[in-house]
């Protein structure tokens, strides 16, 4: 076959792509696990695995480029490195805001008494979910798949307005808990902005497929 | 003279040598002053194609043409067309650089002296060769041989040749073919510069090339029961990042051809 060899080239590079996303999705659940622990162990170890993440992203670029610059890809192949390339560094990027979880949870330490507002729990279950949703939406070049990723982000911005009114009620009631509020507001951003990231996965996802940048819009039934 | 709209059109154009087809029922049209590449895999057609349009297809007996090849609305094969006259309007460059065994300055000459062009020879030489990007390195030397030149050179000689006879469009079969990555890239530029002017289409096996340099990009392939006939037409960046046709995906992608 010909271009038996790119062909597998790029095959692995998706492939080790899904690796990376396993990477981040673990490091989102661990954060948040040592989030509502209180677990300076387990937010110690996400801190320290965001080292690999940014490794492999890094890796995951270079073959990205050795591969443009060597095989001059076109259309469908070139469309495939491009999102690679992209999709890496928004997976990377997911992975620091995991860690920036592990490293706020190193300031609250394993004492703080706040109870964590139970919309965050929410807002990163929703966040992993359309991690995975879009990264199956890039297995199956599935527009429609990486369209609904895209109204989910709603949900999760909703969320996130929903969060901050509750913790800024919180400190005005509460005014000794504004420092510990705080930590939360931060939890919440990052946990918004991985839901955005995983959003700019489907987007790439549907330039894969399409070759046309932003939202899929199916053309109008004509029956 | 129209100054809008295709400077070159094909309808139902099929190209036979003998019995035998080479191009099928195609309908092309060719941009004004804009670089329409012509790609596609041996054999489909592609300098037959070209050499419709400008009837070079003449100079081959078995080579007969059915359809219309229309320049700015001129039926290009009708019957008061002069061929000759057609080439000074339509140029070509060849694969391989063909400059004659005369010096520099008399193969630029060539074509208008006998032409019976009655300004100064010495001017169109010069104004050709500044447009062929070569002035700078031959004006101290353009009584030495046209042999004596590199490749590239040779190549762009050969360019300032068919400017000097003020044509309208510029027809290249593979013109870099022969030459090295530099001069190809020089050339590469040179075509840019000139469809500010002129109206070029280009036939080349280089994918890469096509993509850097054309503005249109027309898709020929053949198959077992058919030849030579259009697959897919549009502009370059669509055809090579997004193309609508699987078989223009898969020719461009390495995977067949």
């Amino acid at each position: 076959m010909v271009r038996a060899d790119f062909d597998r080239n790029l095959e692995d590079l998706v492939s080790e792509l899904f690796g990376l996303g396993e990477m981040v999705e673990k490091a989102i659940v661990k954060s948040m696990d040592a989030l509502q622990r209180r677990d300076l162990a387990i937010a110690y170890e996400v801190v320290a695995e965001d080292d690999l993440i940014d490794e492999k992203r890094f890796e995951l670029e270079e073959k990205c480029i050795d591969l443009i610059a060597t095989q001059q890809p076109l259309a469908i192949d070139l469309r495939t490195l491009l999102a690679v390339l992209h999709i890496a560094v928004e997976l990377e990027r997911m992975g620091d805001y995991a860690e920036g979880i592990g490293k706020i949870c190193m300031i609250i330490g394993e004492d703080e008494p706040t109870e964590t507002p139970q919309q965050l729990d929410q807002m990163a279950r929703m966040g992993v979910a359309m991690l995975q949703r879009s990264l199956k939406s890039l297995m199956d070049r599935d527009i429609d798949l990486a369209n609904d990723v895209w109204d989910s982000d709603d949900e999760v911005d909703s969320l996130y307005d929903s969060v901050c009114h509750d913790i800024f009620v919180e400190m005005g009631e509460h005014p000794k808990t504004i420092e510990a509020a705080t930590h939360f507001l931060w939890v919440a951003h990052d946990l918004e902005r991985i839901a955005d990231r995983a959003t700019n996965i489907s987007e790439r996802v549907i330039f894969l497929v399409t070759g046309r940048i932003g939202r899929y819009k199916p053309p109008e039934s004509t029956g | 003279m129209q100054d809008q709209g295709p400077i070159l059109q094909t309808r139902g154009l099929s190209v036979y040598y003998d019995t035998k087809k080479a191009v099928t029922d195609v309908d092309l049209d060719v941009a004004r002053n804009r670089i329409t590449a012509i790609i596609g895999p041996s054999g489909c057609g592609k300098s037959t194609l070209l050499r419709c349009f400008n009837r070079m297809n003449d100079l081959i007996p078995s080579a007969r043409v059915e359809g219309q090849v229309l320049f700015d609305g001129l039926d290009l094969y009708g019957h008061d067309v002069d061929p000759t006259e057609i080439r000074y309007e339509i140029g070509m460059v060849f694969q391989r650089p063909n400059p004659f065994p005369k010096s520099i300055f008399d193969n630029v000459a060539f074509g208008p002296r006998i032409n019976g062009f009655k300004g100064s020879i010495d001017e169109v030489v010069e104004k050709s060769l500044v447009r062929a990007a070569l002035w700078g390195e031959v004006k101290d030397r353009l009584k030495a041989s046209a042999l004596s030149l590199s490749g590239g050179q040779q190549q762009r000689l050969c360019i300032a040749r068919a400017l000097a006879v003020e044509p309208r469009v510029i027809l290249m079969d593979e013109p870099c073919s022969a030459l090295d990555p530099i001069a190809t890239l020089a050339i590469e530029e040179l075509m840019r510069e000139l469809s500010e002017d002129y109206s070029i289409i280009i036939v080349t096996h280089n994918m890469q090339q096509a993509a850097r340099v054309s503005h249109y990009t027309a898709f020929l392939m053949v198959e077992e029961a058919r030849v030579g006939f259009l697959v897919e037409f549009g502009e370059s960046r669509q055809i090579f990042t997004n193309p609508e046709d699987e078989r223009t995906e898969a020719y461009i992608t390495g995977r067949f051809g």
